[in-house]
């Protein structure tokens, strides 16, 4: 018998098949319904039905009937293409009190991500075959997105020595994006080698873009605030600096590049005149570094805490900007999990790092849909589309329509404001910089191929309620 | 008054007068033959150092007990925290045993404002990081007003007082505070230093600027020299001591240039021949002794202020 699901009247979120000028293999330029009937206020097409049979929407249209499907009222949600994260620290294995594959995939379906990339600097870091393929089969175990494994690009994120790459690409967890993230690729050279290298298997290279030696004990956005604080400076330019030279690199060895958590004005002109030039660089920011600035710091707060910092006013805008004009690609969480404790001290001392998954739509509602610089169908191609092709991921990021693997978001952007509780969260750690913010939407269910893994906002794994991370029988 | 002295910029121009005026009563408690007032008896002042700070915890130590309050020194080494306490936990601990104010000494910025959130008692800032040392700021302006005003002023701030802070701007939490205190009585500040040793956003401050020592001195009523601290002297902050001497050191010829009133002050500890030479420290324009004898009243007043009013209060 197969198991059928109806989403009645949902705005189904256009998604543009045209071709990336820059960037990647081409998805196949098939016919797309839900372009047609386009809502130029919100992105979204008129109110459709979706039936989805044995994990794959079998049908886009108006009043299709239920049979024997069960059916979920949508009437006045938005249909996204399932949610895909480019960086997402899981913690597991090794800091499982910070996080574990399980806690984390399950806030990030509560996000509406439907896949996420699982960073590498766990512990033992995910710098070989074995280690990526144990978080690819927790993540399977776990069931409520596809966690795609992040390999180290060297051997214990020590910049020196380039881990087995092509172990991990060849492994059960088929990587595609390797990152030393949390650290830099800073040796020019290597940085050179990682390009060329994962080019034999359409690899890229994530890079945490900073200067060691201009960053050296740094602890806030170089400016105002930090001089003011007394808190050393992280300069815009260390950033930059690694960005231009990464650009110039990917671009003399013809490779791919992926640009994490861009966070200054001049790293998006930077990116912008890179993809200008027609190379192959690619770009992401968090929701944080869209909404958030260093000011935030002046009680020295350390939820507030993170690397790359908060920066200024007008560096949000120039990355709104940018994720506006496409120059920017997608947005990423950067999810980062910490215990009370490591953010329950100096700022000097404090963990760096934030969570973000389970406010991630919300916040992009907030700073870039409410703010009229994207619309609904930007949304689902900065947050689903872009990711998805960057990543390589199989079966995300497709337009929702007939033949396509069913993982889907539904979003209701008209729910009334919610404050951020924390301790509400299904992660495991508590460090929202957004607690006590009243934010937009609320994501009211997810679909990873056909299986709800949150219905009603609660996690439902295969429909079922889940209690203690377990699915009630 | 706030329950907290945290930063100087906190305090509002009546408040920091009106903690140089009871300063001003208080010094003549250290004049009697016993120098004692039982204002604070059965209180309890802690002092939690993370630094070694061997003068400013003995004139709190000093000011607490004129006070005849009980004091428990509370210093990083050989306690718990070498062990691995978080500050949280030593806060919440000292708290347990009825401390009624905390001084802090800390080597991380925002260390006292942390601590604030965690105990319900008074917290002062003895020096935090890279960040401020409001206590020094106030016992700053305390010796400015006396010298340039009279001993027996009162009420009075430091309008049109033209202060030059020479040196390491950048990791001087003597300067932020000073900085912020200063200006809010009125005085004008001038910062001099190597353009390495500015903080990067200084131009946003209340101040004027200068890369030239001996452009600033026929000007200033005050010179206050900052120690160059040694690992400062290795990290391609300036090529030399001897070029940093020559550039901005203060010796007897560029002291000649100031004006005849004008004083010249140091926050101890003092590098003799590299920030400030021998004879300049040990001349008679220099107040840095009085500094020293200063700081125990002016911090009787903070915590006379902070802990007593409380006390009337309640």
């Amino acid at each position: 018998m197969s198991t059928q699901y109806l989403i009645k009247g949902a705005r189904i979120a256009a998604v543009a098949n045209e071709a990336n000028p820059a960037n990647e293999a081409n998805p196949a330029n098939e016919a797309n319904p839900a372009n047609s009937g386009k809502d130029p206020d919100v992105g979204a097409s008129r109110p459709a039905d979706i039936l989805i049979t044995d994990g794959v929407i079998t049908s886009v249209g108006d009043s299709l009937t239920a049979g024997g499907a069960q059916v979920i009222d949508a009437a006045g949600l938005i249909a996204l293409p399932g949610l895909v994260d480019l960086h997402t620290h899981l913690r597991e294995p090794g800091r499982e009190d910070a996080e574990t594959v399980e806690t984390g995939t399950r806030a990030a379906a509560l996000g509406g991500f439907t896949a996420v990339h699982a960073m590498a600097n766990t512990e033992p870091v995910a710098d070989t075959a074995g280690v990526v393929e144990q978080v690819w089969r927790l993540g399977q175990q776990a069931g409520y997105v596809d966690v795609r494994p992040v390999g180290a690009v060297t051997i214990g994120l020590n910049g020196k020595n380039l881990a087995e790459l092509g172990a991990m690409a060849d492994s059960a967890a088929r990587v595609t994006v390797f990152s030393d993230d949390g650290h830099s690729v800073s040796d020019p050279l290597l940085m050179r080698r990682a390009l060329e290298y994962v080019k034999a298997f359409g690899g890229v290279i994530a890079q945490h873009a900073q200067e060691p030696r201009l960053t050296e004990g740094a602890q806030l956005n170089e400016g105002e605030v930090a001089s003011r604080l007394g808190l050393a400076g992280w300069p815009a330019a260390a950033e930059e600096a690694i960005i231009a030279r990464d650009c110039l690199l990917a671009a003399h060895t013809g490779s791919r590049l992926h640009v994490c958590h861009v966070s200054t004005a001049g790293s998006v002109e930077i990116i912008r005149w890179a993809k200008s030039k027609g190379w192959q660089v690619t770009a992401e920011v968090t929701p944080h570094h869209l909404l958030l600035t260093d000011d935030l710091a002046e009680n020295y707060d350390t939820f507030f805490k993170v690397n790359p910092p908060l920066r200024t006013k007008s560096d949000v805008e120039a990355l709104r900007q940018g994720l506006a004009d496409g120059t920017i690609d997608a947005v990423a969480t950067d999810h980062a999990p910490h215990p009370v404790e490591a953010k329950e001290t100096e700022w000097a001392e404090a963990a760096m790092g934030m969570t973000g998954l389970e406010t991630a739509l919300r916040v992009v509602q907030l700073a870039m849909v409410d703010t009229g610089l994207l619309d609904w169908a930007g949304v689902a191609d900065r947050m689903s589309v872009r990711p998805a092709r960057i990543g390589r991921v199989p079966g995300h990021g497709h337009p929702i329509a007939p033949g396509r693997p069913a993982n889907i978001t539904l979003y209701d952007a008209d729910a009334s404001r919610e404050v951020v509780d924390p301790a509400a969260h299904a992660s495991k750690s508590r460090n929202s910089p957004f607690r006590g913010m009243e934010l937009p939407g609320k994501v009211h269910a997810t679909f990873l191929r056909g299986v709800p893994t949150v219905l009603d906002g609660k996690p439902a794994l295969g429909g079922k309620p889940v209690l203690d991370g377990k699915a009630m029988a | 008054m706030n329950r907290h002295l945290i930063s100087a910029g906190d305090l509002t121009r009546e408040e920091a007068v009106l903690i140089l005026d009871t300063a001003a009563e208080l010094a003549s408690v250290s004049d009697r033959p016993i120098r004692k007032l039982p204002t604070l008896r059965g209180r309890t002042v802690v002092n939690l150092f993370y630094e070694d700070s061997t003068r400013t915890r003995t004139s709190f130590e000093a000011a607490a007990k004129r006070l005849s309050a009980d004091v428990i020194n509370f210093s990083a080494k050989g306690s718990s925290v070498a062990k691995g306490e978080s500050l949280k936990d030593t806060a919440l601990t000292l708290e347990a045993m009825g401390s009624d104010a905390i001084v802090i000494r800390h080597p991380a910025s925002g260390a006292p404002h942390r601590l604030a959130g965690w105990v319900s008692g008074s917290v002062i800032n003895a020096g935090d990081g890279t960040h401020e040392h409001p206590t020094q700021a106030l016992l700053d302006a305390f010796t400015m007003r006396e010298r340039l005003r009279g001993p027996d002023e009162r009420g009075a701030g430091l309008d049109g007082v033209q202060v030059t802070i020479v040196g390491d701007v950048l990791h001087s939490r003597v300067a932020r505070s000073n900085v912020l205190l200063l200006t809010t009585l009125g005085a004008e500040v001038t910062l001099v230093a190597p353009p390495t040793l500015m903080p990067f956003a200084v131009g946003t401050w209340p101040v004027k600027i200068s890369y030239d020592l001996d452009a600033e001195l026929s000007k200033s009523d005050v010179i206050m020299m900052l120690r160059v601290q040694q690992e400062r002297m290795t990290a391609a902050y300036f090529p030399s001591v001897r070029e940093y001497r020559r550039r901005y050191g203060l010796d007897t010829g560029r002291m000649a240039l100031l004006p005849e009133h004008a004083i010249v002050m140091h926050p101890g500890p003092m590098n003799r021949g590299v920030e400030i030479a021998a004879d300049v420290a040990d001349s008679a324009r220099s107040t840095i002794v009085a500094q020293v004898a200063n700081g125990v009243t002016v911090r009787m007043a903070v915590l006379y202020l902070l802990l007593g009013g409380a006390e009337e209060n309640s």
